[in-house]
C-alpha cells in the first residue's frame, strides 16, 4: 500500500503532468534572457518606483516558508500597522484625495504570495510610474489600457474575485516603448 | 523529535494538523511515502468503521461486522485512488506544481533573490482534499498560490472536501434499504452547514472594519475574495478536513466562531470520511433514545432496542472530544507554556487556545494559526487530544455495532417511531446544537462572543 499510494501514485501524477501541461506543472517558471525571474503563480516584493507593487506580505515575498500575520482584528498591532500601510499608500503613489484605497493593498495575504491584486489597486499606482518612469499622457493611456486588458474577470463569471496580476503586468510594462 | 511525533499521529488520526512547516521542514520521500500514504490509509480507515458499523445495525444475530482489511483496501482501490488521480492531473493543469525538482532560484524584478519551492504537489493535494485530511504540503496550506492557484481550483477543491462525506449518506441508506433516510441525514447535515455559512457571511461582510480601518482582506486571498474565503471555512470546518484558504486567526470574532462551534458539534456537518456519518449514527442512537423517553415507548432503531449499553457507549464517545476541548483549553489558559504561544491579546487569546484544542480532539487540523503550536507544550497536548478524539470515538462506536449486531430484528410496527421523517430530523438537529451549545456555550462566550461584542461596541 506505501509503494502503490506513497511512491507509484505520485510518480505517474508527475509523469502525465508533465507530460500534458509541461508549463503549469513546473511552477509556471518564467524566464527573460535565459534567466528564471520569478513563477506566475508567486508574487514577488518591490520597492522599485517604476513597477506595480503587490499587496503587503507579513514574510515579504520571502516563500521559505509562506505565512501569514495571524492578527485578530481588535490587535493593536494590526490596527497599527494597516493606518500605516494605508498612509504609506496614499503618500507614494500620491492618490487624489478621497479616494477609497482597497482593502488588499494595506492588508497581508494569507500566503504571504498573492500574485493579485484588484484593477483599482493597480490604477491607484499609475501616477506614480508614469512619473518614475517619465512617461507621457499617450504612454499613460497606454499603461491604463494595459490594466484593463491584463485584468481577469470571475472565472467563467463565475468564481472568484476581478483581479490582475502584479507580476505580469510588470513583465507587460517593460516591453511596453 | 516532539514535533515528529505530534505530525505522524496527526496524519495517523486524518487531523492533519500542522505543526510543522511543509516547505522548510520536510523532505520530498516524507511528504508523499510518509504523509500521502497516511492521507490515503486514514481516508480509508474512516470508510472501513463506517462499513462495520452499518453492518451491527443491519445484520442479526451475528457478531461478524466485516473484515477490516478488505474494507479498507477496498476503499483505497476502487474510491480514493482513481478519484485522486484525475484529480490531482486537473489541479496539475490549473497551476498546483507537480514536480520532483529542486527548489529553484529567481531573479525578481526588483533584482533580489526569490527561492521558490516546488513539489510533488498535487498528488498530496487531491487526496488531501479527498480523503478529507487538510494537511498541507506548504505551510500557508491552500492558501498558498502552488496549492490552489485559481478560483476553478477552489471551487473544485471545496466541492472534493465535501463529495465523500457527502456521498456516504446515501452508501448509508442504500446498504440499510432504505433512501429516504440517507436523504433524512443529508438535509440535517445540509442544514447546519448552511446555517453557519449565514452567520459567517453576515459577521464577515459587516463587521470587517474595526477602528475605521477595512480590515476585510488581512489573511486573505485577491484572487478568493471575501465571498469564496468565508464559503471554504465554513466547509474546511465542518468536514474534518481542516484545510484553509484564509487564515481563520484573521477572521472576524462571529466567523471564527463558527468555524470552531462546527468542530465542537462533534465534526458531524458531513465531517469526515466515515468519521462523519459515523459520528451522526452516535447522535442518531441519542435522539432516538431520548425521544423514546419522551413518549414513553422503548427506543428503536432500525428495528432493533437500544439498551442502557448502546446509550452509554455513545454518550463516551459523544463526550471524550468535549472533556479533551475544555479541559485541555481550561489547563492551557492558565499555565505559562500555554499563553506564552498566543499571538493575541484579550478574548482572541483564548480563541486560539479553544480553538486548538477543539481542532484537535475533532481531527479537523486547521487552526488560529497565530499560536505557537510547536512548543512541547502544545505538541503533547494535541497529540494525546487527537488520539482521543479519534479513538475514543471509534472503540465505543465499535462496542456499540458488535453489540448490536447480535441482537434480533423486531419489525416495524405503528408504534414504532419513524427515524426517516422530518420531524426526526428537527429532533436530530436539535440534540446535536443541544449538547454542542450547552457544552461550550460558556466557553463560546468568554472568546469569540465577548470578542464581537468589544468590535462592534
Amino acid at each position: 500500500m506505501t509503494l502503490l499510494t506513497g511512491i507509484i501514485y505520485p510518480v505517474l501524477v508527475s509523469a502525465i503532468a508533465y507530460m500534458v501541461f509541461p508549463f503549469k506543472s513546473q511552477g509556471s517558471l518564467i524566464e527573460r534572457n535565459g534567466i528564471i525571474i520569478g513563477s506566475e503563480l508567486i508574487g514577488q516584493f518591490s520597492d522599485n518606483p517604476k513597477y506595480f507593487w503587490a499587496r503587503p506580505s507579513v514574510i515579504n515575498y520571502n516563500p521559505l516558508p509562506s505565512g501569514a500575520s495571524n492578527l485578530g482584528p481588535l490587535n493593536p498591532v494590526l490596527i497599527e500597522r494597516t493606518r500605516k500601510q494605508e498612509n504609506d499608500f496614499i503618500q507614494i503613489n500620491s492618490t487624489p484625495e478621497g479616494s477609497v484605497i482597497p482593502g488588499e493593498m494595506i492588508t497581508a495575504s494569507a500566503s504571504g504570495l498573492d500574485p493579485h491584486i484588484t484593477p483599482e489597486g493597480a490604477l491607484l499606482q499609475v501616477n506614480r510610474i508614469v512619473i518614475a518612469r517619465g512617461m507621457n499622457m499617450k504612454e499613460k493611456n497606454k499603461i491604463i489600457g494595459l490594466i484593463n486588458n491584463m485584468t481577469e474577470e470571475r472565472q467563467f463569471s463565475l468564481f472568484g474575485e476581478p483581479r490582475i496580476n502584479v507580476f505580469l503586468l510588470n513583465l507587460k510594462l517593460d516591453s511596453l516603448k | 523529535m516532539l514535533l515528529a511525533l505530534n505530525t505522524s499521529i496527526s496524519f495517523v488520526t486524518n487531523t492533519n494538523w500542522q505543526s510543522y512547516a511543509g516547505e522548510t521542514t520536510l523532505s520530498f520521500l516524507v511528504q508523499m511515502a510518509g504523509l500521502t500514504v497516511q492521507n490515503f490509509l486514514s481516508a480509508a480507515t474512516g470508510i472501513a468503521v463506517l462499513l462495520a458499523v452499518i453492518r451491527g445495525l443491519t445484520r442479526k444475530s451475528t457478531s461478524y461486522i466485516g473484515n477490516f482489511w478488505t474494507d479498507a483496501t477496498r476503499s483505497v482501490l476502487y474510491i480514493l485512488l482513481p478519484l485522486s488521480l484525475l484529480f490531482a492531473i486537473f489541479l496539475a493543469g490549473q497551476g498546483v506544481v507537480q514536480t520532483f525538482h529542486p527548489y529553484v532560484t529567481a531573479t525578481t524584478l526588483n533584482g533580489t533573490e526569490q527561492v521558490i519551492p516546488l513539489g510533488p504537489v498535487s498528488s498530496q493535494i487531491a487526496i488531501k482534499q479527498l480523503g478529507t485530511n487538510g494537511g498541507g504540503f506548504f505551510n500557508a496550506n491552500s492558501a498558498h498560490p502552488f496549492e490552489n492557484p485559481t478560483p476553478f481550483s477552489n471551487f473544485i477543491e471545496m466541492l472534493a472536501i465535501l463529495l465523500i462525506p457527502s456521498s456516504l449518506t446515501f452508501m448509508y441508506g442504500r446498504l440499510i434499504g432504505s433512501g429516504r433516510q440517507g436523504w433524512t441525514i443529508f438535509l440535517v447535515m445540509l442544514t447546519l452547514l448552511l446555517s453557519g455559512l449565514a452567520v459567517s457571511y453576515y459577521s464577515e461582510f459587516n463587521y470587517s472594519k474595526s477602528d475605521g480601518l477595512n480590515l476585510i482582506m488581512e489573511g486573505k486571498e485577491a484572487r478568493f475574495g471575501p465571498g469564496n474565503s468565508v464559503l471554504w471555512s465554513v466547509i474546511t470546518t465542518s468536514t474534518s478536513n481542516g484545510s484553509v484558504n484564509t487564515m481563520m486567526d484573521s477572521l472576524t470574532p462571529l466567523a471564527g466562531m463558527v468555524g470552531m462551534f462546527n468542530i465542537m458539534l462533534g465534526e458531524v456537518i458531513f465531517g469526515g470520511v466515515g468519521s462523519g456519518m459515523y459520528g451522526m449514527i452516535l447522535f442518531i442512537i441519542l435522539t432516538v433514545f431520548i425521544a423514546g423517553l419522551m413518549v414513553g415507548r422503548s427506543p428503536e432503531f432500525l428495528g432493533k432496542k437500544i439498551e442502557a449499553f448502546e446509550v452509554r457507549m455513545a454518550i463516551v464517545a459523544i463526550l471524550s472530544p468535549n472533556l479533551v476541548i475544555l479541559m485541555f483549553s481550561a489547563f492551557g489558559s492558565i499555565i505559562t507554556p500555554g499563553i506564552s504561544s498566543l499571538n493575541n491579546p484579550g478574548p482572541h487569546g483564548l480563541s486560539e487556545i479553544l480553538y486548538c484544542f477543539s481542532s484537535a480532539a475533532g481531527n479537523n487540523g486547521s487552526s488560529f494559526a497565530g499560536l505557537n503550536a510547536n512548543t512541547p507544550f502544545y505538541n503533547i497536548l494535541t497529540g494525546t487530544g487527537m488520539i482521543i478524539g479519534r479513538f475514543g470515538v471509534m472503540i465505543p462506536l465499535l462496542a456499540i455495532a458488535g453489540n448490536m449486531a447480535e441482537k434480533k430484528i423486531t419489525p416495524s410496527s405503528d408504534g414504532t417511531f419513524r427515524t426517516d421523517t422530518w420531524m426526526f430530523g428537527l429532533l436530530l438537529i436539535a440534540v446535536i446544537l443541544i449538547v454542542g451549545g450547552l457544552t461550550f456555550f460558556p466557553a463560546l462566550s468568554l472568546g469569540p462572543l465577548v470578542e464581537h461584542l468589544l468590535l462592534i461596541k
